[in-house]
């Protein structure tokens, strides 16, 4: 009788990484959705594109790596790339800056480290942060939302959307469609208190409706996956928790130039990043106490940045400069061991 | 009522018990052959007491233990020894074992055999060595023989005694269906086990997916006196893990590197309980045990009583299998099985389950993906372990990181691989590290203890040197003390012995003197005779031999006066050099003068001849005292003045002779290179003078050395020590130590290493003492 010798344990859950990215796609549904609602087809068509685009790149660059390429590309890792870089960046991006993005995010930030798993940096944040500082112009002429745009769903006609993506039009069709983020106004306040700023921007005044919205979109989908244990409450919670207390000192304690942690939390990538981007395991601290700082460490530096930095938002910066610090944090936060009387520290030293 | 704690971690893997307990627990067939691994338990196998063609009755000790943590094994049934070879066994290798072979005469007759009527009347170690007679083992899956856990209560103080019901794994229902049908036996077991052990607290841990058991087990206790605590724990895996179990039950963890017993807790499993009850209560030893035969492949999946022996294809066929359905065999359960590859294994102890698995319900693992470390594994670990930060360091062979990570806590419970997504084999990645630390660990120790034993070696070798060296000093010290004093008295002894035994040197010599003017005189007019070729030869030749006996005498009293002078001083010695030294001149001369005879053709040659070899004798005497007075003074230099040692005199005297024989030699190379080396005729005669001179001294030396050696030996002889004898003794000695010192080095085991320490030890000493003897005459 010939059986085989294997090697205990012989069950398996039935789960594939393949099947944890499709949750995390099926997670960004809400969110793409209100993004389209709320900027148009843009969203759609970037994702399409971007999507399109990160598998090409991913199959050429494992052709390159002499990888098989359908067992690599079926993870399905390199479209939750393609949809994070899509949703980040202005609905109305020209296609090549998608490209860049995408050719980025693959190409060096992934494949050129070894792949799925071995990248240090999170790839769509990577590619955020080298077109933000590549092409200022292009990454902050946001879509406005319908909601300034009136009554009715006026947005952007799908055949323009095509035509702005990939080829050009007038200076004035932007004006009509684009305008600064809550971020940007906030930012920007030329010496207007934050009260005096509520009562005269529009976006403000109007807009904000939507990117809250928004928010609250990406947060049903990261909701969906905490339910799911795709990953663990730790540093979302810590990130959200972390910035909330940031903004909710500094509005105490000086409510004319600081904006209100609300604001915080529901405009610009808080939602997205907390959900979609801290938890990327990949390139986060590992253990649960390690998540816990990270993910708070995020949230400090997202406030900093967004209130004496240079950019109006800060994510993309936050979370890479934190995944540099992930596996420092790795190393002081290893959990203490059944029958240890206390949790190892650093790189060596004495096991007990 | 007890309250329930919890541990990290855990997994809930379909559980597949319900197939196997429909049925009672059944009654596997008695095969023709049973085939008894001699070691079924962790710890040394067992030695078979019984050997090819003994007969056997069921029951019958066939082998026994070997050290502490061993146990015995006997027939399950009676019948015929055929054979005591390899055969394959049931372990995670896939190797082979020793093993019994019987084969069963179908009687299945029973030893004599009785119960312990009153086990609390008797010793309780009394009470352990029968159990350990019985050859029970731990039966949830380790198999760690019982009675040692038994003697805990000895040097530990036992609180609670936990009993391991909870069966955790799936497909398992071995110790649910025992506990359903004979709960009396296992309340039986637990009675004996806290006579044994005596804990204040009993806790039975049982998983909540066993509601028959757990209402048997509470009506048997009911029935029973002792503190039992029957507690419900949630159905995870693996809370049947020893540690888990301790830390669900009693919220204590037990400290890693330490077992249970060092918290005051013994764990005992369910089925352990119930063969301590059947060899207290009935005298039957451990021969049989309840297996779960499950799995798609068979078609009535149910426990049977098995036979120890029982090859897994009479079980299988027992539950009528589908052989075309059967793709993989596990001996255990899905999560911490190991797969057989061969259904002629047998069963043994700690098999508590055979799951005949299709394609479907194990199929093989898909391909592993990368690791995305989603951290499933590390929410699953039941350790607390970090467990995808170990795949990478396994991966990477980062072994001290992952030995930092604690690694060796990794209990191996297949968890962390069960919930990955990407498919790892996480437990390979995890065991490949352990087995690699092991490997380099033991490596580690062989190139510490190599280290050791250099070092050691090291410093023996410097000692000795440092010794030697000390004794050296200390001799050149004595030696220049002897000096200073020899020095300072130096000037009383020589007047003394210018007042005693100079004058008469000094006449001695005088007459020396005198005598070999006259000597000269004679030969002087010997050879002006022989020159002249005149008549009056014979008259002169008269007076030379007159003259020549003259000088004998006087040589010879100076001889005889010598030692004397050679206690006195330095001088006598010159004197005794410048004798000899004239002496040879002399004998020089008359060689020139026989060859001028000899070239002139005179007569009476013959008789110059004889003169010229009689003088050369004369002078060598000569040099020879000299040469027997200067050792003597050396020897006087070294020596302390008075001390009677034996042989301490000629000893010395030999090194200065062998020393002098040596240069001796070296000198005469010297010259006979030179002599090679010479090149004109004039140069070559006097340089082959030179050789021939140095010649004769050379053997001069040899031979007084031999003397003394001779002398030496002699005096060993009289001091009653054959000098040989003493060397090979000594030469004996000494290989005994090397070879002590090679065992030394071969030996591991540390008693037997103490032993031959001491022997080396005896050895050294001898050996020792036999070179300070040696030494006394060498």
């Amino acid at each position: 009788m010939a059986l085989i010798h294997l090697s205990s344990p012989h069950v398996s859950k039935a789960n594939s990484t393949a099947n944890v990215m499709r949750l995390v796609l099926l997670a960004t549904l809400p969110g793409i959705l209100a993004m389209t609602v709320f900027f148009g087809w843009g969203t759609l068509i970037q994702i399409v594109l971007a999507s399109v685009l990160a598998l090409l790149f991913e199959a050429a660059v494992l052709k390159l790596r002499k990888r098989p390429v359908g067992f690599f590309l079926s993870d399905g890792s390199a479209l939750v790339t393609a949809v994070l870089v899509a949703v980040a960046i202005p609905p109305f991006s020209a296609w090549w800056v998608t490209a860049t993005g995408i050719f980025f995010a693959i190409v060096i930030a992934k494949q050129l480290y070894g792949g799925l798993g071995n990248n240090p940096f999170n790839p769509a944040m990577v590619a955020y942060a080298l077109l933000l500082v590549s092409f200022p112009v292009e990454m902050t002429r946001w879509t406005a939302p319908i909601t300034q745009n009136g009554e009715g769903w006026h947005v952007a006609g799908f055949l323009d959307t095509l035509q702005v993506i990939f080829g050009s039009v007038e200076q004035q069709w932007y004006d009509s469609f684009t305008g600064a983020t809550p971020l940007d106004v906030l930012k920007h306040r030329a010496g207007l208190t934050t009260e005096e700023l509520w009562r005269q921007s529009d976006v403000l005044v109007n807009g904000v409706a939507a990117w809250y919205a928004i928010s609250a979109a990406w947060f049903m989908g990261g909701i969906f996956l905490l339910s799911r244990k795709i990953f663990t409450w730790h540093a979302p919670l810590s990130m959200l928790i972390a910035l909330f207390l940031m903004a909710s000192m500094f509005y105490g304690f000086d409510p004319d130039n600081y904006v209100s942690p609300i604001v915080h939390l529901g405009v610009g990538a808080t939602m997205l990043g907390a959900f979609f981007i801290v938890t990327d395991p990949v390139s986060s601290a590992t253990s649960n106490r390690g998540k816990i700082i990270y993910g708070a460490l995020i949230g400090v530096m997202i406030y900093i940045i967004r209130t004496w930095g240079n950019y109006p938002d800060a994510v993309a910066f936050s979370v890479l400069l934190m995944n540099l610090c992930a596996p420092f944090i790795d190393q002081y936060t290893q959990p203490r061991t059944y029958g240890h009387k206390k949790a190892n520290r650093g790189t060596k030293g004495k096991s007990q | 009522m007890s309250q329930v704690f919890s541990f990290h971690g855990g997994i809930h893997p379909p559980e597949n018990k319900k197939q196997s307990t429909r049925a009672p627990i059944g009654k596997a067939p008695l095969p023709q052959q049973l085939v008894l691994p001699m070691q079924q338990h962790i710890g040394g196998p067992a030695d078979p007491l019984v050997s090819v063609g003994d007969s056997v009755l069921k029951g019958q000790l066939i082998a026994e233990p070997i050290g502490r943590i061993s146990a015995s094994v006997h027939a399950p049934t009676s019948g015929k020894v055929i054979d005591i070879a390899h055969y394959p066994v049931p372990h995670a290798s896939g190797l082979s074992g020793e093993c019994i072979v019987i084969e069963a005469d179908g009687e299945d007759r029973w030893i004599e055999h009785e119960g312990i009527a009153d086990y609390k009347a008797i010793e309780r170690t009394e009470l352990i060595e029968h159990i350990r007679a019985s050859g029970i083992s731990g039966m949830g899956g380790a198999g760690f023989p019982t009675d040692v856990k038994l003697h805990l209560s000895e040097d530990h103080i036992v609180n609670t005694l936990i009993i391991n019901a909870a069966e955790c794994e799936p497909y398992i229902t071995a110790d649910d269906m025992l506990m359903r049908e004979r709960p009396h036996e296992i309340i039986g077991g637990i009675e004996v086990i806290a006579h044994l052990l005596r804990p204040s607290h009993i806790l039975i841990g049982i998983e909540d997916n066993k509601t028959n058991a757990i209402h048997a087990l509470e009506a048997a206790v009911k029935h029973c006196d002792l503190n039992i605590d029957i507690v419900v724990v949630p159905t995870k895996y693996p809370s049947g893990g020893e540690r888990q179990l301790i830390k669900l039950l009693t919220d204590i963890e037990v400290p890693a590197g330490k077992i249970p017993a060092d918290i005051g807790i013994v764990c005992q499993n369910v089925g352990t309980t119930s063969a301590v009850y059947r060899a207290v209560h009935k005298g039957e030893p451990l021969i049989s045990r309840i297996v779960t035969v499950t799995g798609d492949a068979v078609r009535h999946p149910k426990n049977l009583e098995v036979l120890l022996g029982t090859p897994f294809r009479s079980l299988l066929e027992a539950c009528d299998l589908r052989p075309e359905a059967l793709s993989r065999l596990v001996m255990g359960g899905p999560m911490m099985g190991v797969t057989v590859d061969n259904d002629r294994i047998p069963v043994i102890k700690t098999t508590n389950c055979l799951i005949a698995a299709t394609q479907q319900e194990m199929p093989p693992a898909p391909p592993a993906q990368a690791c995305i470390r989603c951290g499933m594994c590390e929410q699953a670990c039941p350790a607390d372990l970090l467990p995808q930060q170990l795949y990478w360091f396994a991966k990477g062979r980062e072994f001290d990181k992952a030995r930092h990570h604690n690694l060796f806590d990794c209990i191996e419970c297949g968890a962390c691989a069960y919930v990955c997504p990407s498919n790892i084999p996480l437990v390979q990645y995890y065991r490949f590290a352990k087995s690699e630390i092991r490997t380099e660990e033991r490596e580690q120790q062989k190139a510490d203890h190599a280290r050791e034993r250099f070092e050691a070696r090291q410093a023996r070798l410097e000692r000795e040197a440092a010794e030697k060296e000390a004794k050296r000093k200390a001799r050149a010290a004595e030696a220049a003390k002897a000096q200073e004093a020899r020095k300072a008295a130096a000037a009383k002894p020589k007047e003394e012995a210018t007042e005693q035994a100079t004058p008469d040197i000094k006449q001695l010599k005088t007459a020396a003197a005198v005598a070999r003017t006259k000597l000269k005189k004679a030969q002087k007019a010997f050879d002006e005779a022989a020159a002249g070729n005149s008549e009056g030869l014979a008259e002169l030749e008269q007076a030379l031999n007159d003259a020549r006996s003259k000088a004998e005498a006087a040589e010879k009293a100076l001889e005889a006066g010598s030692p004397a002078p050679s206690e006195g001083g330095n001088a006598e010695l010159k004197q005794l050099k410048v004798a000899a030294a004239v002496a040879r001149t002399k004998l020089k001369k008359a060689q020139d003068a026989l060859k001028n005879a000899e070239d002139k053709g005179l007569d009476g040659i013959d008789k110059l001849r004889a003169t010229v070899e009689t003088l050369e004798n004369k002078a060598d005497e000569a040099q020879k005292a000299f040469e027997a007075a200067q050792p003597a003074e050396t020897a006087e230099k070294t020596e302390a003045p008075a001390k009677p040692e034996p042989a301490a005199e000629p000893a010395l005297d030999a090194k200065a002779l062998k020393q002098q024989v040596s240069i001796m030699r070296t000198k005469l190379k010297k010259a006979e290179a030179a002599l090679e080396a010479a090149e004109s005729d004039d140069e070559r005669s006097a340089l082959q003078a030179d050789v021939d001179d140095l010649k004769k001294r050379f053997d001069e030396a040899t031979e007084a050395f031999n003397k003394v050696e001779k002398a030496k030996m002699d005096a060993a002889a009289q001091a009653g020590i054959d000098l040989k004898q003493l060397r090979i003794d000594a030469a004996m000695a000494k290989a005994a130590i090397t070879k002590g010192e090679r065992a030394l080095k071969k030996a591991e085991a540390d008693d037997e290493r103490e032993q031959i320490e001491q022997e080396l030890v005896a050895a050294k000493a001898k050996s020792d003492e036999l070179h300070k003897t040696l030494s006394q005459y060498d």
